[in-house]
């Protein structure tokens, strides 16, 4: 698991049922793109984020496959349709294997 | 081809506009497979898709951009003068009712950025922008 | 503007004519809240009419970082921040929350440091240090390092929108004097001091940079460039490679000095930690 990885995201508390809302996510990551050399001139692996997902209640919202050139501390923003009270799950997968999740619950106001 | 921009400038007029005529078809060819690479060959119509770049990055290491393309399946963002084009793909899922996106993204110099939008009748539509990446003021 | 040619000729850099800050009329407002940008100078800062936050330099997009605080990048390390002030470290088993029940408390500590304790000049990143070192039995972090930077943005932030008002006089005068001494003169293989970018010529571009004040109020800053919290010693460093000079160390006498000099020559101008730059 890479070092320092914390996501954070930003949803709205409540919504009307149907209303579209506005989601923001970005999580703290290097995103090393592989193409960069150490002071010994040897080339640093590459290691970074190369995919993210956002469902509702197990209803998908978006994916998104990532390359080297998203900048570090990946950050995203979309929308989302809210049809009732759930959860947003959020999932970010790393090219070491690791899988970074959270979660915001929302009510129907 | 090893020409930086200023070994360019020392050439010459003269050799400047031949480095652009022989550069150019090359140069397009590329962007072509790019964009080719991304439709899987498909026809690529203009209009119908927004991306929105800043038209000078203060810095090509984080730059905002936005794309939009309503009635899309899937967004790409390419980086035309990135060591490899590509950026980032959005799919959108059932919940997404406006297929915006934003994120932000390394370039490695001025260059176009081209957004592809398939539609969901699979037609492809593009954008692209020309975002001028600039560097500090002493070298930093 | 007399410096100007000389400046162009001696550095080989093409310094272009006036350009007015980025934004003349935009306000930083961050979450609702108007954080001052412009405060008249203090007396002290004998050769500027008016300071600026860096803020005003920069162009639309990067402001539009900082006005919300999603958007900031800056928020994940404070985020970290947050955790390692509750984490449990050292012999003590103590945590920055053990002593300090509420990081809230720290309101108004950004806006006068660095500050002379027992005779003896300290930023917050010594404060930070010393309470880890005396009290928590743990060691010391970095002084730029990725920890040391969340901690001072967490408790910096806890100032966010109050003015700079850092001591100058009795025990802090020598530093001070110190500081100016340092702030005007000329150093590396460029032969520029800080006043020469900084004071002679903000608002000018330096190749494709719009030059600020050089203004400490927002630090640690998110650079865009680098992509993390930069500590106002990593970027005095940074700034002493560019005219080609060998840097002081950070948390050295001469930086700690500069450091009280430059905030002093923001006062008024509100915190903005952590702020967000190219």
């Amino acid at each position: 698991m890479a070092k320092g990885v914390k996501p954070r995201v930003k949803v709205p508390k409540t919504a009307a049922a149907g209303d579209t809302i506005t989601i923001k996510t970005l999580i703290s990551h290097k995103m090393e793109s592989g193409r960069r050399k150490d002071s010994d001139g040897n080339l640093i692996p590459r290691s970074i984020i190369n995919r993210f997902t956002c469902d509702f209640n197990g209803e998908n919202v978006i994916e998104v496959i990532l390359e080297p050139a998203v900048s570090t501390n990946p950050y995203f923003q979309f929308d989302a349709i809210v049809p009732e009270a759930g959860t947003f799950a959020f999932t970010w997968y790393d090219d070491d294997g690791s899988v970074y999740e959270a979660e915001k619950k929302i009510a129907i106001a | 081809m090893t020409v930086t921009r200023r070994k360019i400038l020392a050439l010459g007029a003269g050799t400047l506009a031949f480095a652009n005529l022989t550069s150019l078809p090359a140069f397009a060819s590329v962007v072509e497979d790019q964009i080719a690479a991304v439709t899987g060959g498909a026809a690529v119509q203009d209009g119908g898709i927004t991306l929105t770049a800043p038209e000078i990055a203060e810095n090509g290491n984080t730059v905002p951009v936005e794309v939009l393309a309503e009635g899309a399946v899937a967004i790409t963002i390419l980086a035309t003068g990135n060591p490899s084009p590509e950026v980032a793909t959005f799919r959108f899922g059932a919940l997404n009712p406006t297929r915006r996106a934003s994120t932000r993204i390394r370039l490695a110099k001025t260059q176009d950025v081209i957004a592809i939008a398939e539609m969901a009748d699979g037609t492809f539509r593009k954008a692209q922008s020309v975002v001028k990446v600039t560097i500090g003021g002493c070298g930093g | 503007m007399g410096l100007k040619p000389v400046l162009a000729l001696a550095t080989g850099m093409i310094v272009a004519s006036f350009v007015a800050l980025a934004e003349d009329s935009a306000n930083l407002v961050i979450e609702g809240e108007t954080i001052i940008t412009t405060a008249p100078a203090p007396d002290h800062a004998e050769n500027l009419d008016e300071v600026f936050s860096g803020w005003l330099f920069r162009s639309k997009e990067t402001q539009a970082l900082q006005l919300d605080d999603f958007d900031n990048p800056g928020f994940v390390f404070v985020d970290q921040g947050i955790d390692l002030f509750n984490a449990v470290d050292g012999s003590e088993g103590k945590s920055c929350a053990a002593c300090h029940e509420n990081v809230e408390d720290f309101a108004g500590l950004r806006t006068q440091m660095p500050r002379v304790v027992d005779g003896d000049l300290q930023t917050m990143e010594e404060q930070v240090n010393a309470c880890r070192t005396e009290r928590m039995g743990a060691e010391p972090w970095k002084y730029s390092g990725a920890q040391m930077t969340s901690m001072t943005a967490l408790i910096g932030l806890q100032s966010r929108g109050l003015p700079m008002d850092v001591a100058i006089d009795g025990d802090a005068a020598p530093y001070w004097e110190k500081g100016k001494e340092l702030y005007y003169t000329r150093v590396g293989q460029l032969d520029l001091a800080c006043s020469n970018c900084h004071e002679a010529n903000y608002g000018n571009m330096i190749r494709a940079d719009n030059l600020s004040q050089g203004q400490i109020n927002g630090f640690p800053t998110y650079r865009l460039k680098n992509a993390k919290l930069n500590s106002t010693h990593a970027r005095f460093k940074g700034c002493m490679k560019n005219v080609r000079a060998t840097p002081y160390a950070e948390g050295s006498a001469e930086f700690k000095a500069l450091e009280l000099y430059l905030a002093s020559r923001g006062q008024g101008l509100a915190v903005e930690t952590p702020s967000v730059r190219n």
